[in-house]
């Protein structure tokens, strides 16, 4: 029940990739990355919001950590398939629908778009062999 | 905007019950007994890189490429960003960087 609670992105990616040995709890494995990613947060969180204002220097244009983390995140996931496919999709189907709506209202068409293209070319990635 | 006390009641009540669906809805629809669909399967193997994509687009898309400084500093650190990545795949060497160079740009260059 907690793991479905505590489950995001973060804790997710975490349990996804690690391999977890053989003779340890599966259940509890996940069970104790979620709790410690939870209490890291919640520190986070209050340190920042106890320490915040003691800051003073300039913080424009820290958003950029967002864009850069996604950018990272992106190559990786770029180096670690074999074809390309979804990833090309999501960035066209992306910028195509960012041009056309604007700004605040393109996401939901890119994802139904990504969806649709996803969906017409798994009979094309089966013979490439991406997917199972 | 100011929301009275019922509409902010029922605003976060809104947002817990949303998070709470989206939350429960995938452990309800497929328990872990039995076998997913081969269609989920395959979107859990090729979505994340195009949600990924998605949100990299999504990331830029206040940037002005018409007027202003032409998105000019973004591309840059985009830039430097991929290519530490590419050279040395170290995470927070990349991101730390990036960031580090966009606002150094547009603090004192653009």
């Amino acid at each position: 029940m907690y793991l479905i609670f505590g489950l995001c992105d973060q804790s997710f990616s975490n349990n996804y990739s690690a391999n977890i040995p053989q003779k340890v709890n599966k259940g509890w494995y996940m069970f104790f990355v979620t709790l410690l990613n939870h209490s890291y947060w919640v520190l986070g969180a209050t340190i920042g919001g106890l320490f915040g204002s003691l800051l003073q220097f300039r913080m424009e244009g820290l958003e950029f950590v967002m864009t850069a983390l996604f950018v990272v995140i992106f190559i990786e996931l770029w180096m670690k398939e074999r074809v390309h496919h979804s990833s090309l999709l999501g960035l066209a189907v992306s910028f195509l629908c960012l041009i056309v709506f604007n700004g605040g209202s393109f996401i939901i068409p890119s994802m139904i778009l990504i969806l649709f293209g996803l969906t017409l070319m798994r009979k094309r990635l089966a013979k490439v062999g991406e997917c199972t | 905007m100011t929301m009275t006390f019922m509409e902010r009641m029922i605003t976060i009540g809104m947002v817990v019950l949303g998070t709470m669906i989206t939350r429960f809805l995938p452990f309800l629809i497929f328990p872990s007994g039995r076998p997913v669909p081969t269609y989920v399967q395959y979107l859990g193997k090729v979505l994340p890189s195009a949600a990924l994509g998605l949100l990299v687009i999504y990331s830029i898309k206040d940037v002005n490429f018409i007027s202003g400084s032409h998105g000019v500093p973004e591309m840059i650190s985009i830039a430097i960003t991929a290519c530490l990545h590419i050279w040395k795949r170290n995470m927070f060497i990349s991101i730390v960087s990036g960031t580090l160079v966009y606002m150094f740009l547009i603090q004192y260059i653009f």
